[in-house]
């Protein structure tokens, strides 16, 4: 990323702590997790948001394998995105360091910032524990 | 409450005309619209118009006065923008309009311009209508979206891709004597199985393609139509809207479509019918995936069983209840700031008997349309009945 690049408060410093392996989630006072930037928790309305230790490994719920990307993942093509259940919340994320067909419901990943081939930006990816 | 009366429909053909500029294609349907309705253009009192790419596609935004002068309509207009359910809520919003009786006649339809983008850009367009930080940054693509939901599908409640093959065998079957769909050629299991992939389990086939088209539709109230002796024996009597957690990964399903079911109850309860009473029904299949959670959420299949609908015969021309006698989306196309707005024209011209596919439904006096937006985050649906 450039330096002149404007960052995306809450989104980017979720990369950056994720990058720093204290990754985390949005709390609110009654248990609804959540990902950030936000400011209101959308289940209940709470104002009152902590920021909890996400736990380090989470579950693919479902996943896909894409062949026909947007222009930004162009050299990226095939890759699996997957959704991935963490408990408290669900992320979505590329799944990396194992080949495509390899990927499956059930496989334990843990989150791991990755860079997209096409264009350097960075992308969460979920690799196998 | 007042009946909102569909006066006139019209459409463009769907498909591939990347020249064609959006206001040449809203002027096409609507003056179909006004032609089939008798309604002279100086009685319109507004004009809804769904529009999603436009600022993409052709570098236009504030397109609500613009479409309205391309349809020769001196009325206020506004744009309405729900992704793939932009003109599904302008149809909504004109309802609530002539219902409340602010206005005797709407204008409403929907554009969109697509095939000149090619395919990367209108996949990166369509991508827009995701989350931004947390689906399309991780590569999330709309087939890919549906496809995390069939995948999903399948670990919960079974199935395969050659249930969903059927689907689509159905909807370009019904698509043969549509002279307006963009496919008019019969397909088969073993060329929806065999076709590329595109975000595995869903191939070329299993997708809608790439459209530019336009709808428009005049709606009026009853007191108008009959004042003015218009024939327009079928009535939009029921409107809902549903809504759900933006990003797929927030939802508490990943295999149904709750913003949908909401919708439909909303409708139905507003129309006094349930799901039983209906007997066709115009779907957003934008996906084959995409029917089978539309038909479930409809509470026209059990949660879990709508897979094997149109494998079993219950949703083709023949079957109970026939789904997207258009077409649908996969066949017919997609333009998607149009397709709400189509599926009201589909509805109308089957209910009334002038749709190629009328003799399918010869009985009909309900039917439905269901039009969803992003990853069903936007859900509309209509009940529309014979009254007249």
């Amino acid at each position: 990323m450039s330096e002149n690049t404007v960052r995306d408060a809450g989104f980017d410093d979720w990369l950056d702590a994720v990058e720093e392996g204290q990754a985390y989630y949005l709390e609110c006072p009654n248990d609804h997790g959540s990902l950030p930037p936000r400011r209101v928790c959308p289940d209940c309305g709470s104002t009152d948001l902590e920021e909890v230790p996400l736990p380090e490994s989470g579950e693919i719920e479902t996943f896909t394998v894409t062949y026909v990307p947007t222009p930004a993942f162009e050299d990226d093509a095939p890759y699996a995105t997957a959704i991935a259940n963490f408990g408290p919340v669900r992320i979505t994320g590329q799944v990396i360091g194992v080949d495509v067909d390899a990927v499956e419901s059930g496989l334990e990943i843990e989150l791991e910032v990755t860079v997209s081939e096409t264009t350097d930006e960075r992308v969460l990816g979920f690799s196998p524990v | 409450m007042s009946d909102v009366r569909v006066a006139g429909t019209g459409l463009t053909a769907f498909g591939n005309a990347p020249e064609r500029t959006g206001r040449d294609l809203f002027a096409e349907a609507s003056i179909a619209a006004f032609e089939d309705s008798g309604v002279p253009r100086e009685d319109v009192d507004a004009v809804f118009y769904g529009n999603f790419m436009g600022e993409l596609a052709e570098h236009q935004g504030h397109q609500g006065p613009l479409m309205a002068e391309a349809a020769g309509v001196d009325a206020p207009a506004t744009r309405y923008e729900a992704a793939c359910a932009s003109s599904g809520v302008a149809v909504r919003d004109a309802v609530v309009r002539i219902r409340s009786g602010a206005a005797d006649v709407v204008l409403v339809g929907g554009v969109e311009r697509m095939t000149n983008l090619g395919t990367a850009g209108a996949t990166e367009a369509l991508a827009i209508a995701a989350d931004e930080l947390w689906e399309v940054r991780a590569g999330m693509t709309f087939p890919g979206a549906y496809a995390l939901m069939a995948q999903a599908y399948f670990t919960e409640y079974g199935g395969e891709h050659e249930d969903l093959a059927h689907i689509a065998v159905k909807n370009h079957e019904n698509a043969l004597p549509n002279d307006n769909a963009q496919y008019q050629n019969a397909i088969e299991v073993s060329d929806v199985l065999e076709a590329p992939q595109v975000s595995s389990p869903l191939g070329l086939y299993d997708s809608c393609p790439i459209s530019d088209g336009a709808a428009a539709v005049v709606l009026t109230s009853a007191a108008y139509a009959e004042a003015h002796g218009l024939e327009a024996p079928v009535a939009i009597t029921g409107s809902g809207q549903g809504g759900d957690r933006f990003a797929l990964h927030d939802r508490d399903y990943l295999a149904r479509s709750p913003a949908a079911r909401e919708a439909g109850e909303e409708a139905y309860a507003d129309a006094g019918v349930d799901a039983g009473d209906v007997d066709v029904a115009e779907v957003h299949d934008c996906f084959t995936i995409a029917e089978v959670l539309a038909i479930e959420a409809l509470g026209l299949e059990p949660v879990g069983k709508g897979i094997t609908a149109a494998r079993d015969g219950r949703t083709t021309a023949e079957g109970e209840t026939p789904i997207n006698l258009s077409g649908g989306l996969k066949a017919k196309g997609h333009p998607v700031g149009a397709t709400g707005a189509s599926q009201i024209a589909e509805i109308t011209t089957l209910l009334a008997g002038t749709h190629p596919n009328s003799e399918s439904v010869d009985d009909a006096t309900i039917g439905v349309t269901h039009n969803a937006g992003g990853t069903v985050a936007s859900a509309v649906v209509h009940v529309l009945e014979v009254v007249a």
